[in-house]
């Protein structure tokens, strides 16, 4: 290897690091925005037009302000912790491709590098609740250990049936692979499986329990304060967005489905282009969620990855095996899929409530409360 | 080893460490920026504003340790199935059907842990 690969590659990094803090910027103003929106708001307003330098002013807030060091921390454990989050973030993005020149490293082994490292920030969270020496801390991380142990299975085989259908772990090939029909269209039951496991993974909502605010105040990160909690939610942004990008990566085809009838340059821009515009949909189908449904407890988080998303996630990679195999049209693989989707909703819906979880808790009205007429709020009945 | 192995895993290890030193620059900013003021109460552990117990580290029943070592078990089968998936069309069916009587092994751990209840918590 040359000194001026190794100079190429120390710039693209920077170029990635620089590129991937202005995207967390964009897009912690897009969450705002969007949620208010959900909610009825307006969201930021103030710092500029919309609110569009909001973003800018928080940066700076966040690093001018004191970082606190509870005196009774496990010191190099917690200030090592945010780098432990954040360095498994930026790392994945070594091979995921923008076009089909535009990436740092395509390698080989993309997708079981990709599996390999995002575990990895969890050790950062359980660095971080375990320095801190705060009873909410030390529980938050080991929630995390224990959404990741539920949904890495599941997040592995969604992978692994991509790999399947397109025989190829490289992320370009399997973009490539898609020119004709997009791998969400074959695989519906592996997109679902991606999107739950990968937002469990991101420990969003409604998967959020191990920074659940109404629960344990915010998990790992509820001592931080300054730049060290800027790094850890910069490590969750770059994370959803890498997320994004692999769900538009593996299922809806990255740059090349549709196909585009341009070559040369412009080919390479709107692909570029075409890419983002999948990616920040996908984003926006998150945050949607995140605005909408209520958080899992952790019990009913961990039975539904072992019960249902681990058995579907053999069903999808014997059907595929199948399919592939046996060299049969795509389609019918999409009729097993759907069919399979179909039936795991009715037996969910079917399972009486009382067997789905031990522990829970159900509010019975009292006898005297049954018996009251309901009240009358308008077009809402209250009893 | 192949012709351009080193330059492929090269990167790997360089993106890391320029996010490390980035990060590292921003703490240095950052510490130079930001004041710092000790307090006894300040630096207290939060606990929503009573008074933290006099012990550090509480000790929590960790209980999902029995889907830890299923976990295990699943992760290291998920190694063996990866090369699996990229060769299986070009290798015939004895290769494909062995690996389906080995997911069905799994699948059937998957059936036995459940009737024995241990995908409950308790």
């Amino acid at each position: 290897m040359s000194w001026q690969n190794l100079v190429f590659y120390v710039l693209g990094a920077v170029g990635l690091i620089i590129f991937l803090s202005l995207t967390v910027m964009v897009l912690t103003w897009i969450e705002r925005k969007f949620l208010a929106r959900i909610q009825q708001r307006m969201g930021p307003m103030r710092v500029g037009p919309h609110g569009l330098l909001q973003p800018i002013a928080d940066v700076i807030k966040l690093i001018s302000k004191e970082d606190i060091l509870p005196s009774w921390a496990d010191k190099p454990i917690y200030w090592i912790a945010p780098l432990a989050i954040f360095v498994p973030a930026i790392a994945i993005w070594v091979t995921i491709p923008f076009s089909e020149t535009l990436v740092l490293q395509n390698l080989d082994l993309g997708l079981f590098y990709i599996a390999a490292i995002s575990v990895l920030s969890v050790l950062g969270l359980v660095m971080a609740g375990w320095g801190s020496a705060n009873k909410y801390s030390m529980l938050g991380g080991l929630r995390a250990v224990g959404q990741l142990i539920s949904y890495e299975i599941p997040f592995i085989m969604a992978i692994l049936g991509v790999a399947m259908l397109s025989q190829s772990l490289s992320l370009i090939d399997i973009i490539n692979d898609q020119s004709k029909i997009a791998n969400i269209i074959v695989q519906p039951i592996g997109f679902l499986i991606f999107l739950a496991a990968g937002l469990a993974e991101l420990g969003r909502t409604p998967f959020d329990i191990h920074h659940a605010e109404s629960e344990v105040v915010g998990g790992p990160f509820v001592e931080y304060s300054g730049a060290h909690w800027a790094i850890i939610q910069l490590a969750e942004y770059v994370n959803t967005f890498a997320i994004a990008a692999l769900i538009a990566v593996m299922f809806l085809g990255g740059w090349s489905w549709p196909s585009m009838p341009f070559s040369g340059i412009p080919h390479h821009l709107l692909s570029v282009i075409w890419f983002l515009i999948k990616i920040y949909a996908v984003i926006l189908l998150i945050f949607w969620i995140r605005g909408t449904y209520p958080r899992l407890r952790i019990d009913q988080l961990m039975s539904f990855g072992w019960k249902v998303l681990v058995p579907v996630s053999f069903i999808n990679i014997v059907f595929t095996g199948f399919v592939r195999f046996y060299n049969l049209h795509w389609s019918i693989l999409t009729v097993l899929s759907l069919i399979t989707i179909g039936s795991i909703f009715y037996l969910i819906y079917k399972t009486p409530q009382q067997s789905r979880g031990e522990n829970s808790i159900r509010i019975v009205p009292s006898k005297e409360a049954a018996s009251r007429p309901p009240e009358n709020y308008g077009d809402v009945n209250v009893r | 080893m192949p012709p351009g192995y080193d330059v492929n895993w090269i990167v790997v290890i360089i993106l890391p460490i320029m996010g490390a030193l980035l990060i590292g620059a921003l703490f240095v900013v950052s510490k130079f920026i930001a004041p710092k003021r000790f307090s006894k109460v300040k630096d207290e552990p939060y606990e929503c504003g009573i008074p933290p117990e006099p012990f550090r580290w509480s000790q929590i029943r960790i209980r999902y340790y029995i889907f830890a070592i299923l976990f295990i078990i699943f992760d290291i089968e998920a190694v063996f199935l990866f090369p699996w998936a990229i060769i299986y069309l070009k290798s015939g069916s004895m290769i494909f059907y062995e690996m389906l009587i080995f997911i069905g092994i799994l699948f059937f751990g998957i059936i036995y842990s459940w009737r024995k209840g241990v995908l409950q918590w308790k």
